[in-house]
């Protein structure tokens, strides 16, 4: 049948620099560049471009770019190409459209309608190259009061299991499967590095990653997927997944292209088979289900790790991470409208849950009016994009926060969207051996290491600016944040005021 | 001495290090003259073998008791006795391809329109081969190998 | 009678084999005495140039085998223009043909062969030559105008080169071969024939099955002006190449009472019947790992080793010469051939793979125990180095033969775990001693 989709890209090549090294050929894993034998020229398949880039970054001569197809449509406020395009896709296919990556649609970013406060004349900035600046933070439950002894001024109070993170950033849930294994190994060694932790996903832990474990937050998502005695052990700390931003309400689906023997392996599934994961965990029914699954995960890892308990950004996040706190997770996390996967049907990732600013708000909000805000440690995730959206949100609340996309970008993601395909011509979300070699992990790690390193550094410059010398003071300190755009009940929700107020 | 290893799982199969040793072998400093202007393609000394999904960029071991030199029946190939690099002589070499039928690893190539036989000579006046220093993935290293 | 000191390692014969033992001597032995007798007069040149030399191609210079200056840095003393005539290995001494002794401790005969003259009338005139040395280059150069006829007697690997040579300087040739192909030690029927298709688009004239009867001359005078073959037929020309072979210069070895068969025996540490008398090179019998026995092997590279591994056992370090075989490669007539081994299998116990593409042909020679007897590729050669390193490593290659000669063929076409593991044989230092020369295998 001939589809009736155009291109959505067009490879322009300047054929005066163009020497025809097919080094283009060889790195596009979409076929989109091609050698053409009979006439000895390099050519295109623009209807297989999905601009990623790939090509044009590799080229020896920067003979390459890519632009748009410049096809025109009448214009139509309502009926946009990609509207039109997907009915194309489904009158053709007749299935679910899938994608990967996050929400790329225009709901407002409240980050970018947050500003900072510097200090100016009254409490005097603090230069961080003279001064310490302490960004260290502690997940973990807090108790109510602590006891001192007077004598020897020791710690008398026991505490729950906390982890030491050194900057307030920690790499979100990726599964192995989703992304490759050396993905795993960039994100396991720089958070070794850098002293913070990376989270399995829920695709199991390949053994080869066991050293890691110090670092490693293990997963335990609906499928099961990988889960074992030894997998619990050997991690930092267990997070219960009951779901993520990108896919709020349905389980993961790593498609059956990318089941290879190792990921089948770790993920203790056959192999070649599509992994889904099913909607709700099956033993978890209501908030007291679940705290009997955190008491057991307590129990089977000796009350010796903090228990996570890992939910989409929804309508009821307030309540929810209510009894959540209640349920005796001691750590939260939230995953806002922006998340990214691997695999989701496109009209669930654009259409179902809330943006993460508004969701850190309320649930801070409503944590410290119970009194249980010190109960558990809140982290969000979903679109954070640089220091200052961490920043941002510090002061809303957040114990600390996750990245996903930033750091697959860090590794050299394009956002092309096309992850389910598992052709990742970065060598990223796929399970292709030729194209998981692109990334190497040494390099991986040294990359993702340079941008906490660079944005610890923009932290502690944005938080000497405050006048402040430690995350804790800014921490739910939403006095420090001004709006800007914002309705009245935007403001009311994010507890913030208006700039110039 | 000095050798260039390869880390094997890293490598990806770009041919990358070849077009950048064509280019250091051209009589052009700017790549797309090197490629253009010259009367023949320039030769790359190493060669990207494939078998997907394994890459190997396969170049001249420099060989502890190298076959060319001793087959070389101009005495065009020698080895340093210092640096243990194998280089030839390109005013000696008759093109009679001996070394090539020598080579235990096929890393000699023929220059047909010179008539000469070329293989990699560590990029000599470099600080670093400039396959290693073009690697995009670190999978070529310039290692001090001890004796 | 002059006598000469003693000399502690003395070679005769200033070719690769000796040129090979000399330097390698120097090496595991910074200061024992070396000494070169060669009956001709330059220092080492390399004997596949003089075709380069008469098709005008280089000058004297550029055909040295080594730099000017070699002998002095490496302190090698030469005695050039002066022939061995006798050895006495009771005395350990050797007489020169001025009357000079020299004596020495260790030998090393290295004394090469000399083309093989058939019995013909007429061999004498002016205008008969043979095609081994840079003297018989000067020779033929000299003699030679454009437009002279030559007849090549012998279709092999010389005669080819002479003939390629002879046709750059504007000489029509005619190349007899007594078989029915020309190279047919080196290349397959198939090979053959194109090869001839090749050389007749240069306008030489290749007649087989026949050879020659006698070599004529004007009545008069003793300039060649025709050949007649032994079928009656004459062909007219003004100078005639004998080029059917060269037979190994055994004369001192036999003379002193060593162990000559068809040329110098000699054990796997290149050594003759006496223990400090040592041969290599095109005079000696190295083992033939094909063959599985000890034969002839008139191949530049082969000769250079065995002087190498002589070298090394002449100066203490015991080294095993771990055998080798035939090995060419072609190019005259812009052919690029590659072969080694036995290429025309002697019966119907070898196995044969061979494919034709477009550019190129690949056959290998299997023995039933999957070892590689022998290999030819034409056109594309540059990956054949790959196959022959597996035929002389005796590695068994019967389950991936198909991989061999497929048009792609490469490196990695071989088993993982065997191309790692030759990878590791180049230069990680435990297999780098020189005891181990696996290396010392052409």
């Amino acid at each position: 049948m001939k589809t009736y989709v155009p291109p959505k890209f067009m490879i322009i090549r300047d054929p005066a620099r163009c020497i025809q090294c097919q080094i283009c050929v060889n790195q596009c894993s979409f076929d989109a560049n091609y050698y053409d034998i009979e006439d000895s020229e390099v050519r295109n398949r623009d209807e297989n471009c999905v601009g990623c880039h790939r090509c044009m970054t590799f080229c020896p001569t920067r003979a390459i770019t890519i632009t748009k197809n410049p096809l025109e449509y009448r214009e139509n406020y309502n009926w946009r190409s990609e509207d039109i395009e997907d009915i194309w896709k489904q009158a053709e296919s007749g299935g679910v459209l899938l994608t990967g990556m996050g929400n790329d649609k225009g709901y407002p970013i409240y980050w970018d309608h947050l500003l900072l406060n510097a200090s100016q004349v009254t409490n005097p900035s603090i230069d961080p190259l003279r001064e310490p600046m302490e960004l260290v933070t502690y997940l973990g439950k807090k108790p109510d009061r602590v006891r001192i002894d007077r004598d020897s001024f020791d710690l008398e109070t026991e505490l729950a299991p906390q982890v030491k993170l050194n900057l307030p950033v920690m790499f979100s849930a990726m599964s192995y499967g989703a992304v490759s294994l050396n993905v795993h190994k960039s994100l396991a060694q720089a958070a070794t590095e850098m002293g913070i932790l990376w989270n399995t996903g829920e695709g199991g832990l390949h053994h080869s990653l066991y050293k890691y474990g110090n670092n490693t937050i293990v997963q335990v998502a609906s499928g099961r997927f990988g889960v074992h005695a030894q997998y619990l052990n050997v991690a930092r700390v267990v997070e219960i997944k009951i779901g993520q931003g990108a896919k709020p309400g349905i389980g993961g689906h790593l498609p059956a292209e990318k089941v290879t023997a190792e990921v089948a392996l770790t993920r203790m599934i056959p192999r070649g088979t599509d992994a889904l994961s099913p909607a709700p965990q099956h033993d978890i029914y209501s908030i007291e289900d679940l705290a009997q699954l955190v008491y057991a995960l307590k129990e089977a890892t000796n009350y010796t790790k903090p228990i996570s308990v890992k939910i989409a950004a929804v309508h009821n996040s307030a309540a929810i991470a209510s009894g959540m706190v209640r349920a005796g997770a001691d750590i939260i996390v939230l995953d806002g409208l922006r998340g990214a996967t691997g695999a989701a049907p496109k009209v669930i990732r654009d259409n179902v849950g809330i943006p993460i600013e508004l969701a850190l708000a309320s649930v801070d909000t409503r944590l410290r009016q119970e009194g249980i805000r010190n109960q558990a440690s809140l982290v969000i995730s979903g679109g954070i994009r640089n220091s200052g959206d961490v920043i941002k949100a510090i002061a809303l609340g957040a114990d600390a926060v996750n990245i996903g996309t930033a750091a697959l970008i860090a590794l050299g993601c394009h956002v092309c969207q096309q992850c389910h395909t598992g052709k990742c011509a970065w060598g990223i979300c796929t399970s292709n051996l030729s194209l998981t070699k692109r990334i190497n992990p040494e390099i991986g790690a040294r990359r993702l290491s340079n941008l906490l390193r660079g944005w610890s550094l923009e932290i502690k410059d944005m938080l000497g600016g405050l006048g402040i010398n430690a995350l804790e003071s800014l921490r739910g300190n939403r006095l420090h944040l001004r709006g800007v755009g914002l309705t009245d009940t935007e403001a009311e929700i994010l507890g913030v005021r208006m700039a110039g107020s | 001495m000095k050798r260039v290893l390869v880390n094997e799982p890293v490598c990806m199969g770009c041919h990358l290090c070849e077009v950048y040793c064509q280019l250091q072998h051209s009589k052009h400093e700017d790549m797309v003259k090197a490629f253009k202007r010259e009367p023949s393609r320039p030769i790359a000394r190493l060669r990207i073998e494939e078998k997907e999904p394994l890459f190997f960029p396969l170049g001249c071991q420099q060989c502890e008791e190298p076959y060319c030199v001793n087959a070389c029946l101009t005495g065009a190939i020698t080895k340093n006795s210092d640096t243990g690099v194998i280089t030839t002589d390109e005013e000696k070499c008759i093109g009679c391809w001996t070394c090539i039928l020598a080579c235990p690893f096929g890393i000699i190539r023929q220059d047909l329109l010179r008539h000469k036989s070329i293989k990699c000579d560590l990029c000599q006046g470099l600080e670093t081969p400039t396959c290693v220093a073009n690697c995009p993935n670190e999978a070529l290293t310039y290692t001090t190998i001890e004796d | 009678m002059t006598h000469l000191p003693k000399v502690k390692y003395l070679i005769i014969g200033n070719s690769a084999g000796g040129i090979g033992a000399a330097e390698t001597i120097r090496c595991a032995d910074k200061d024992g005495s070396i000494a070169i007798v060669s009956d001709e007069l330059y220092p080492a040149y390399s004997r596949p140039l003089i075709s380069e030399y008469l098709a005008e191609k280089c000058s004297l210079g550029k055909m040295l085998f080594r730099p000017l200056g070699f002998y002095e840095a490496l302190n090698i003393n030469t005695i050039l223009g002066k022939k061995v005539i006798r050895l006495d290995t009771k005395i350990k001494a050797v007489q020169l043909d001025d009357g000079t002794e020299i004596s020495w401790g260790k030998l090393l005969l290295a004394t090469g062969g000399i083309p093989t003259i058939p019995k013909v009338d007429g061999l004498n005139n002016t205008g008969v030559f043979t095609f081994t040395t840079i003297n018989d280059a000067k020779e033929i150069d000299q003699f030679i105008k454009k437009g002279h006829r030559a007849v090549v007697i012998g279709g092999g690997l010389i005669g080819v080169s002479v003939t390629e040579a002879l046709v750059k300087r504007g000489v029509k040739v005619t190349i007899v071969e007594m078989k029915d192909r020309i190279l047919n030690t080196i290349l397959d029927e198939e090979l053959s024939a194109m090869a001839t298709e090749t050389i007749i688009k240069h306008d030489v004239r290749v007649i087989t099955k026949h050879t020659l009867a006698e070599v004529n001359c004007l009545f008069g005078t003793d300039s060649v002006h025709a050949v007649t073959l032994d079928d009656s037929r004459g062909i007219p020309c003004e100078l005639v190449v004998i080029a059917i072979g060269v037979r190994p210069r055994t004369e001192l070895a036999s003379n002193a009472g060593i162990k000559v068969n068809r040329g110098i025996e000699i054990d796997c540490f290149m050594r003759t019947s006496h223990p400090d008398v040592y041969a290599c090179g095109d005079v000696a019998e190295p083992y033939d790992f094909v063959y599985g026995e000890n034969r002839l092997s008139p191949i530049w590279p082969n000769a250079y080793l065995g002087g190498r591994i002589a070298g090394f056992n002449m100066a203490g370090e015991a080294t095993e010469y771990q055998g080798s075989t035939t090995m060419n490669s072609l190019k005259y007539f812009e052919m690029a051939i590659t072969s080694a081994g036995v290429v025309t299998p002697p019966d119907d116990s070898y196995e044969v793979l061979s494919r034709k593409y477009d550019h190129s042909y690949k056959k290998i020679i299997l023995k039933k125990n999957g070892l590689l007897a022998g290999m030819v590729f034409a056109g594309d050669i540059e990956k054949s180095g790959i196959v022959f390193g597996l035929m002389r490593d005796r590695v068994n290659v019967l389950d991936f033969k198909q991989a061999l000669i497929a048009e792609n063929f490469g490196f990695l076409s071989l088993p993982e775990e065997l191309w790692r593991q030759r990878l590791k044989t180049a230069f990680y230092p435990q297999f780098s001693k020189r005891r181990l020369v696996k290396t010392g295998v052409l």
